[in-house]
């Protein structure tokens, strides 16, 4: 919402300063989003005295002049044709910056005579496109005065951001109101004189709304004037349209632009000889059309509220009307409509039509219901005072509707929600000053609500109207009373479960990334995704389009990024959410990484140390087994499934089961077919930890750990290799060893494999350090051989292999 | 007496002559070894009446301990030449650079470190932190927040919807971290104090709006919070967050359906040279939006608006990560470049504590 302090004083009686304005707009709920002073461009232009305009002695075309600015006496060399001795131009010294031109000027010499500064053209002046000569003024114009008062231009624009509860302050009149509510001026806006008219408004308007759908247009108030000259605004009215950024039309149409922002009161006119027939107010019939004044071809639902006449839809009721009927310089009778639209229909015709207008913007918000006839006399005055013509009656289909309404209100109320303190008085004043009227006393006031703020129902909102005018720089601050004793933790487990995953994962050289939560189908669908319930159906592009099921698309696509980049070895993950349906239970948290070239936990590239090799999948199990480890996860108990799913390597990943069936973690190599979908290339090895898999942790009577039960005795260890079949696998040696004898084995490590045509087709070697440890006494040569049969027989039962 | 001396003064020299350790154990064992010439000498003194004994015993035994002596005198020396050469031989060059550790190469987004910023700062004013799913219902995101259907407001949140189901209804990203408090309402009766950090999501993408971004919202509901512990508690935060002594802040009017009454806060800065600085300066910097639950909120969640009340706030934390640590454009945020994830990421161990700082 824009508007010029010129503008405002008309409604608005006040010794205050733009700056305090400017403050106090902001300070009670209208921020100004910019103040700019068309002065300002041109402050260095003033009016200058042309003392002597003589010949250039070396050029036909040119003049030297004498200028006088008020302080100074110049030389300046001139090619305009009407330079002439004891003219008043304007001047615009060295240094200044030419708007029209964008030159900055400098002292010259032009043909060999000195030149300092210029005599400027409009054009030079970005005002116009005349550049016939330079600005000429009345010979009274003082020496000095700065352009922009001359011209009228000395009028900062005020642009405003207003909240869609106030539509009144889409009106500069509601403006005007709210600043000398706040103390800054008194209202002096006029309201419209009533004008009778002669005889009836020749074109009747039906209402043509049954009994539940009356409210789509309340009322539709009309009236004829006849025998109007259209044509060009007077300068005024075109200025003050032009400042706020609005085109002049022409009279009859800037009329209804100017009540439209004075008074938030939008308005039509139709050029009565194009209308055929009466008018109806209706639903428009589905593929009904219109042209309308934007240009544009607007094509009708149902829902669209319509104006129609014999010719079909003449007008988008509340929002834009149609060229055809529109007014134009040969237009001599004006019908000038002043109508009430429904809030929600115009909002829902302007959303799916897609139409910006102004009216649409104020009658989607609230259009004050009572202004309704006394917008009319307004418009009709100004066209009858710009345009002259003969007003006929007014013509009202339907009722306005009455919106009086009162609310209960108690003064500590204003204590209880904001803390401050304020005598009731003061909060009368400022009710009063906004338009409301208070009548009984105490607790037992009443409130009526003026018709122009349908934002206040409640005694909340009168709170607030009290509180934004006060100010809450005058609410004082109070402590917010703490519990008495340390502050207890509040994270829950799930929040501290990502935080440790996130620290983790950092601290094993992983780079954390926030990718976003939406990704391309293909994407999408590459991990599991691509259900209808999630898709977007409104997405920014093709690129964002999918709920993602997994953490790993947006991180292999952001991994293949910085490769692409040259940053080929890099390692990053994302702890966040991923999503498998539409209710809340389908969101799970996950923690996922990937590793790419040679960036390895223990350092990647070249080195003098040896040179990485690529990113294996033990890389990403081990990512895996730090978080999990880091969580609070049983890890010793967990188990390792060879094949981590369908966007793994099958041969090179695996999944960490906490029991058979809950998978708790998935690592790998990529598969192959997964990367080319999402153009990238490896070496590539993921992995991703399912937070929410993991089982609550029981909770434990007390903080003490068991006692340490350290042995002064050596362990002893011994190293025993067994040929398996290929389908064994090392985990499960390891598992059968360990179990041989829980008591006194602590440690099974694998620490050698082979496989060679010496061991048989198919057949590996896998051998294994076994820790025993003793406890109460040294163990015999015959006890260690004892558990060595033990672990032996176990392991050949459980893999079918032999001792090698 | 005088072969003694001459054996002595032999061996000595042998010893002296050594140059490394089996030398001079060659020269041991012919000296003191079974078959040495000390040893024959001791061997012989069984043979000797009494008389020679007497003389012969102390000077042979003498003797032995003084080539004894010697010897392992001359093998220190040797061992410590020894050790010199080696240790001569044993040179790297110690300014051969280190391979970059894995510490050194992780790093926490920005993002998460402000979250966890946020966290230490509320968890001591008695706040826990909320949650709640991204993808959410109308109720919670609009109607129960005060935002009705048709509202101006929806139409400035830019929602992301999903398609429309048979009864009609359709799900959407939530557009703010407000539904959250909806749901913590709905699920546990007042005292609340809370904070929910989170992703949000907006149809915008332009040089200042990415499509998804972070919000706090806080919410406290008693019988007693107004506008003045607002005011306090945003104060001790801003002084908290932004490590500063103290900054000023400026309550304006404003407009959420949500909240009644609402303000937007600025606080105070200077951008001195380019540089932004909280807490100083008299240049106003808008940074959240706030107010009093408006009643139908808690009528929504049912709640007396009459016996409880209490207010809200919310903020980007992208935003405020930008203020303080400096960083130009927020779209850089999602695009997971190494260079920026590096530059201002954080390491792994930089915990924000109260006790500790929140940043070092």
């Amino acid at each position: 919402m824009k508007f010029t302090l010129s503008w405002l004083r008309d409604h608005l009686d006040t010794e205050a300063t733009i700056e305090q304005i400017v403050d106090k707009l902001s300070l009670i709920g209208l921020e100004v989003e910019s103040v700019h002073n068309p002065a300002e461009a041109l402050s260095a232009f003033k009016v200058a005295h042309v003392l002597k305009a003589e010949p250039h002695p070396n050029a036909d075309k040119l003049r030297v002049c004498t200028v006088d600015t008020g302080t100074d006496t110049v030389q300046v060399v001139c090619g305009a044709p009407n330079a002439r001795t004891g003219m008043k131009g304007v001047f615009a010294p060295s240094g200044t910056h030419i708007p029209g031109t964008g030159l900055d000027l400098k002292p010259t010499r032009i043909r060999g005579v000195e030149s300092n500064g210029m005599l400027v053209s409009e054009r030079e002046m970005g005002l116009s496109d005349e550049h016939d000569g330079i600005i000429d003024l009345p010979e009274d114009t003082p020496i000095g005065t700065p352009l922009a008062e001359v011209l009228g231009l000395n009028d900062p624009v005020i642009e405003v951001a207003v909240t869609p509860n106030r539509p009144d302050a889409l009106g500069i009149s509601g403006i005007a109101r709210d600043l000398a509510a706040a103390g800054l001026g008194t209202v002096v806006t006029t309201e419209p004189e009533p004008i009778q008219g002669n005889g009836p408004c020749p074109v009747a308007v039906r209402i043509d709304f049954a009994g539940s759908d009356r409210h789509l247009c309340p009322a539709f108030a009309m009236r004829l004037v006849r025998g109007v000259r259209n044509g060009p605004s007077p300068d005024w009215l075109k200025q003050r349209l032009e400042a706020i950024g609005l085109r002049p039309i022409n009279a009859l149409v800037d009329i209804t632009n100017y009540i439209t922002y004075d008074r938030n009161r939008p308005l039509h006119v139709f050029d009565a000889a194009k209308v055929r027939g009466d008018l109806t107010v209706r639903h428009a019939r589905r593929g009904e059309e219109l042209l309308a004044l934007d240009g544009k071809t607007y094509v009708f639902e149902p829902e669209n509220v319509v104006i129609a006449d014999d010719n079909g839809v003449e007008s988008i009721g509340g929002v834009m009307g149609g060229e055809q009927s529109g007014c134009d310089e040969t237009t001599t009778d004006v019908l000038i409509e002043s109508a009430l639209w429904d809030t929600g229909a115009t909002a829902r015709t302007g959303r799916m039509l897609n139409v910006q207008s102004d009216a649409r913007y104020r009658f989607e918000r609230g259009v004050d219901p009572a202004f309704t006839i006394p917008g009319l006399d307004m418009a009709t005055a100004m066209v009858m005072e710009l345009c002259g013509g003969e007003p006929s009656e007014v013509l009202l289909a339907g009722e306005i509707p009455d919106p009086q309404r009162s609310v209960a209100f108690r003064p500590a109320e204003v204590k209880r929600l904001t803390g401050l303190d304020l005598k009731p008085d003061e909060m009368t004043r400022i009710l009063g000053d906004l338009g409301f009227e208070t009548s009984g006393q105490g607790d037992d006031m009443r409130v009526s609500v003026p018709s122009w703020r349908p934002d206040v129902h409640e005694m909340a909102d009168l709170v607030e109207e009290v509180t934004r005018i006060v100010g809450v720089d005058r609410v004082p601050t109070v402590p917010l009373p703490r519990s008495a004793g340390v502050a207890k933790p509040v994270l829950t487990l799930r929040q501290n479960r990502a935080r440790f995953a996130r620290r983790t994962l950092a601290a094993r050289g992983l780079v954390e990334a926030v990718t976003w939560s939406f990704i391309p189908k293909e994407h999408a669908e590459a991990f599991g995704g691509g259900d209808e319930a999630i898709v977007l159906s409104n997405p920014i592009s093709s690129e964002m389009s999918d709920m993602r099921p997994s953490l790993l698309p947006g991180l292999i696509a952001a991994a293949q990024r910085n490769a692409d980049r040259g940053f080929s070895d890099l390692a990053l993950f994302e702890v966040g959410g991923v999503y498998h349906g539409d209710r809340p239970e389908d969101q799970d948290e996950v923690a996922a990484g990937v590793r790419r070239g040679t960036a390895k936990a223990g350092g990647g590239g070249r080195h003098w140390a040896g040179t990485a090799g690529p990113v294996d999948v033990f890389d990403a199990k081990a990512d895996a087994f730090d978080v999990l480890a880091a969580l609070g996860a049983p890890v010793a108990n967990l188990q390792v499934q060879q094949g981590g799913g369908d966007w793994y390597h099958p041969g090179r990943s695996g999944l960490i089961t906490l029991g058979p069936k809950t998978v708790l973690a998935r690592f790998g190599e990529l598969h192959p077919r997964t990367l080319a979908t999402l153009d990238a290339d490896g070496p590539m090895v993921a992995f991703e930890v399912y937070l929410d898999a993991l089982p609550q942790p029981r909770a434990k009577p007390t903080k003490a750990r068991p006692a340490l039960n350290a042995s002064d005795l050596m362990p002893v260890t011994r190293d025993f290799a067994f040929v398996v079949g290929p389908s064994v696998q090392a985990g499960d040696i390891v598992r059968a060893a360990r179990g041989a004898d829980k008591a006194l084995i602590t440690g099974v490590s694998v620490f050698d494999l082979f496989a060679g045509a010496s061991l048989g087709e198919g057949r590996k070697s896998v051998a294994i350090e076994v820790t025993l440890q003793p406890r109460d006494r040294t163990l015999t040569d015959e006890e260690i051989d004892a558990v060595a049969a033990k672990i032996v027989a176990a392991v050949e039962k459980a893999t079918g292999g032999t001792l090698r | 007496m005088a072969d003694l001396e001459r054996l002595e003064s032999d061996i000595l020299s042998q010893v002296a002559g050594a140059d490394d350790e089996p030398a001079l154990e060659s020269v041991r064992v012919a000296a003191l070894g079974k078959k040495g010439s000390i040893s024959d000498l001791l061997k012989s003194l069984g043979s000797m009446n009494p008389e020679e004994r007497r003389t012969m015993g102390p000077a042979i035994n003498g003797l032995k301990a003084r080539v004894g002596e010697a010897i392992q005198v001359r093998r220190a020396e040797l061992q410590e030449a020894d050790l010199e050469r080696r240790l001569a031989t044993e040179k790297v060059d110690v300014t051969l650079p280190l391979r970059e550790s894995a510490l050194e190469a992780g790093r926490i987004h920005p993002v998460s470190q402000v979250m966890d910023e946020l966290t230490a700062i509320f968890a001591d004013m008695g706040f826990s932190i909320a949650e709640g799913p991204h993808i959410e219902d109308d109720f919670h995101n609009f109607t129960a927040l005060n935002i009705p259907a048709d509202h101006p407001a929806r139409e400035e949140m830019d929602t992301f919807y999903f398609p429309r189901k048979d009864d009609g209804s359709r799900m959407l990203l939530r557009t703010h971290t407000s539904p959250v408090q909806i749901r913590t309402m709905l699920e546990q009766a007042p005292p609340i104090r809370i904070i929910a950090p989170g992703r949000v999501y907006r149809c915008d993408y332009d040089q200042t709006h990415t499509p998804m971004f972070h919000q706090v919202e806080g919410l406290v509901i008693d019988e007693e919070a107004h506008l003045g512990h607002l005011k306090w508690v945003l104060e001790e935060f801003c002084k908290a967050f932004f490590e500063v002594d103290d900054v000023k802040m400026r309550f304006r009017a404003s407009h959420f359906p949500f909240t009644e009454p609402s303000m937007e806060v600025d606080i105070n800065c200077s951008r001195k040279g380019g540089e932004l600085r909280i807490g100083e300066g008299d240049d106003w910097l808008e940074i959240l939006g706030c107010g009093v639950v408006h009643p139908n909120v808690l009528r929504h969640c049912n709640l007396d608006p009459a016996r409880y009340q209490g207010f809200a706030w919310g903020m980007g934390i992208d935003r405020i990560a930008m203020l303080k640590y400096g960083m130009p454009d927020l779209r850089a945020f999602f695009s997971a470049d190494l260079r920026w994830l590096k530059h201002y990421g954080f390491s792994a161990l930089d915990m924000p504590s109260l006790a500790g700082g929140l940043s070092r």
